[in-house]
């Protein structure tokens, strides 16, 4: 168990610069999980601070000690990958186990760190099968196992749910989470899904273009964000940006963000009509989608329970003040106007 | 009999699908036709094997005298005890046994050469690895008998006439394996290094932990490939061995034939040549059900 920091970490591979420079301190047994779209650098962040990647400039610690030049071995991490990366020539126990074998572990230290393991993860059935025999959640399994055994101090996950399918990646989510509570190792987490993000994290990193947008507590994140990218990528559906002009304001300001459950339906005092598109009735919840003033669009969400206004009706909507997020034209948050 | 035997049979029967009864039925005159052509097929190669076979079971004037026999003799134990004891040159025996190793040592070593040159080339970054991999590649186009003698010249300053390793060491370096396993490795997902760099591993531990166990399906390929390369060798023993005692089998034939007015002792000859396919054959047969195995799980 460990502390990570990251100071000034700069990543360039010849004179393209992919990571601008970012700082974080991640406190013992935290969940950090970096999030953004493909592309942004979030791979590559995990990959310099498990030590697959040289760092460019700054430093990475772990337990307070600069890593920059360690060798992944010596850095006390342990990584899942997104494919699983399992040795396919080895039974599940060898596979789990090769690391301690490395490192001259004794035999049954090996054996039983290996059953413990197995034992967290239900895979004891499969101990003597080969990876190719598995299925894929089980292959997820195997990989954290291997993870596990090696007691790091800090678990870097590399997309780890990507390969499952939707219903496994639910429940592999949770098992994550729990484990990583039971076990209180300090874990970094990438994904590009914002849910994923959302329900693992103590803290979540948005990374765009090589840069941390922002840094803070998913709800806070949710609730108030830094930047235009931020309020766009967090939250599903995506919150809507309207022109300023939309809503007869003026001045600096690049675009006003309301998320989709703010808005409400109103029969008077309307601050904005619009027309309804199309209507997506998902029981607990219905999504409306508009299309207002300008050809812009919005996507409304209301509980399931209210009525769903007909298609191509024109209905008014209104949002309560303190919902409005002001982003001026580079896509920054502004005071509130 | 598990793919269809007979393509002809589904381009006769389009409408296999609707009629199954005739595809049965067609596809069961075609299979005793597609047999009949297999059978053709193996006889007309298989007679100058059995005429060999035959040959080295009489007498040399009953192999001589026309007609040639059709059916073995009786001289089975006493031609082979011959050829393999005293031979005519140098024993059989001791033929097989070079050509034994010579074989082993070509296959062994190129495979050891290879795999190590490609581990090199795939996964380490050092300068000019591109010229390098060409530079290798290159060598394709310089087979043996391109570079013979200059390869004599340097085998002989090094005194390796008449040894063992003047037979295996100028045909070991390979382009081709090292091609193949380059082609292998490269399938190999980079996680699996990542993971065994994560896991501790040194690149030559993790060349013999993980890669190596991965391509032992490659690796048992190509060995069937190579022995029979190594033991079909000719040219180069005929001209790096002059002791009849370091003698390959498969030129050993050649130095038994007569020159000039010897008479030729053709059962033991034939004997000889038998016993030249004995080794490649079971190592095709032994091998077989590796090297199938090796195709059919693809375990990557």
């Amino acid at each position: 168990m460990a502390t990570v920091s990251i100071e000034n970490l700069h990543k360039s591979y010849g004179k393209t610069e992919v990571i601008h420079g970012i700082d974080i301190d991640i406190r013992d047994g935290e969940f950090i999980v970096i999030v953004g779209p493909s592309g942004c650098g979030k791979s590559t962040l995990l990959r310099m601070v498990a030590g697959l990647e040289g760092v460019t400039s700054g430093d990475v610690r772990i337990g307070g000690e600069r890593v920059n030049e360690k060798e992944p071995m010596d850095r006390d991490i342990a990584m899942v990958f997104q494919n699983y990366a399992l040795y396919p020539h080895m039974s599940v126990k060898q596979n789990m186990g090769y690391g301690l074998k490395i490192a001259g572990t004794p035999k049954d230290e090996i054996e039983s760190r290996v059953r413990e393991a197995a034992q967290l993860l239900q895979l004891e059935p499969y101990l003597d099968r080969r990876p190719s025999d598995l299925s894929g959640g089980q292959r997820q399994r195997v990989a954290m196992g291997r993870a596990i055994v090696r007691r790091p101090s800090v678990f870097l996950f590399d997309e780890p749910l990507s390969n499952l399918d939707a219903k496994l990646r639910v429940q592999m989510r949770l098992e994550i989470k729990a484990l990583q509570r039971e076990l209180g190792v300090t874990s970094l987490y990438v994904t590009h899904d914002q849910v994923e993000a959302m329900t693992l994290a103590d803290r979540m990193i948005v990374m765009n273009a090589g840069v941390a947008d922002q840094i803070g507590a998913p709800l806070d994140v949710y609730a108030d964000p830094a930047t235009e990218f931020v309020a766009g990528f967090v939250g599903s559906p995506p919150t809507n940006f309207l022109r300023p002009d939309a809503v007869g304001v003026g001045g600096d300001a690049g675009s006003l963000g309301i998320r989709p459950e703010h808005l409400r339906v109103v029969t008077s005092d309307e601050r904005l009509r619009g027309k309804v598109i199309y209507s997506e009735p998902l029981g607990a919840e219905t999504l409306i989608h508009l299309k207002v003033t300008g050809d812009q669009n919005l996507t409304l969400r209301q509980a399931g329970s209210l009525e769903i206004p007909p298609e191509n009706a024109e209905i008014g909507l209104d949002w309560s003040d303190d919902c409005q997020m002001w982003f001026d034209q580079y896509g920054r948050r502004m005071a509130e106007t | 009999m598990t793919a269809n035997p007979d393509p002809l049979a589904q381009t006769a029967a389009p409408t296999v699908k609707s009629q199954p009864d005739g595809m049965v039925e067609k596809r069961g005159a075609s299979l005793w036709l597609t047999h009949l052509g297999l059978i053709i097929g193996v006889l007309f190669i298989f007679f100058p094997i059995w005429l060999a076979f035959v040959a080295s079971t009489v007498t040399n004037a009953e192999v001589i005298r026309p007609p040639m026999p059709l059916v073995p003799g009786d001289r089975f134990l006493e031609n082979y005890r011959e050829a393999l004891f005293s031979g005519i040159n140098a024993p059989v025996a001791r033929m097989m046994l070079n050509s034994l190793i010579m074989a082993m040592g070509i296959a062994l070593g190129k495979i050891a050469i290879s795999l190590l040159s490609a581990f090199a080339i795939v996964y380490f970054r050092f300068p000019f690895r591109k010229t390098f991999f060409w530079l290798i590649f290159l060598t394709l186009m310089l087979p043996v008998e391109v570079r013979i003698v200059p390869t004599y010249e340097v085998a002989a300053n090094f005194g390796m006439l008449n040894s063992y390793s003047g037979l295996i060491f100028p045909l070991v370096a390979s382009a081709t394996a090292t091609f193949l396993f380059r082609q292998f490795f490269m399938t190999v997902p980079d996680e699996l290094a990542e993971a065994a760099r994560v896991d501790g591993a040194r690149p030559m531990r993790f060349f013999f932990d993980i890669l190596l166990p991965m391509s032992r399906t490659n690796i048992a390929a190509l060995f069937v490939i190579l022995f029979i390369y190594g033991w079909n060798q000719y040219l180069w023993p005929l001209l790096i061995t002059t002791d009849p005692s370091m003698n390959t089998i498969v030129m050993g034939i050649k130095q038994m034939l007569p020159t000039g007015d010897d008479f030729a002792n053709w059962p033991i000859i034939m004997a000889t040549s038998i016993l030249a396919m004995i080794p490649p054959v079971a190592v095709v047969i032994g091998m077989q059900r590796l090297f199938v195995r090796g195709l059919v799980d693809s375990e990557k």
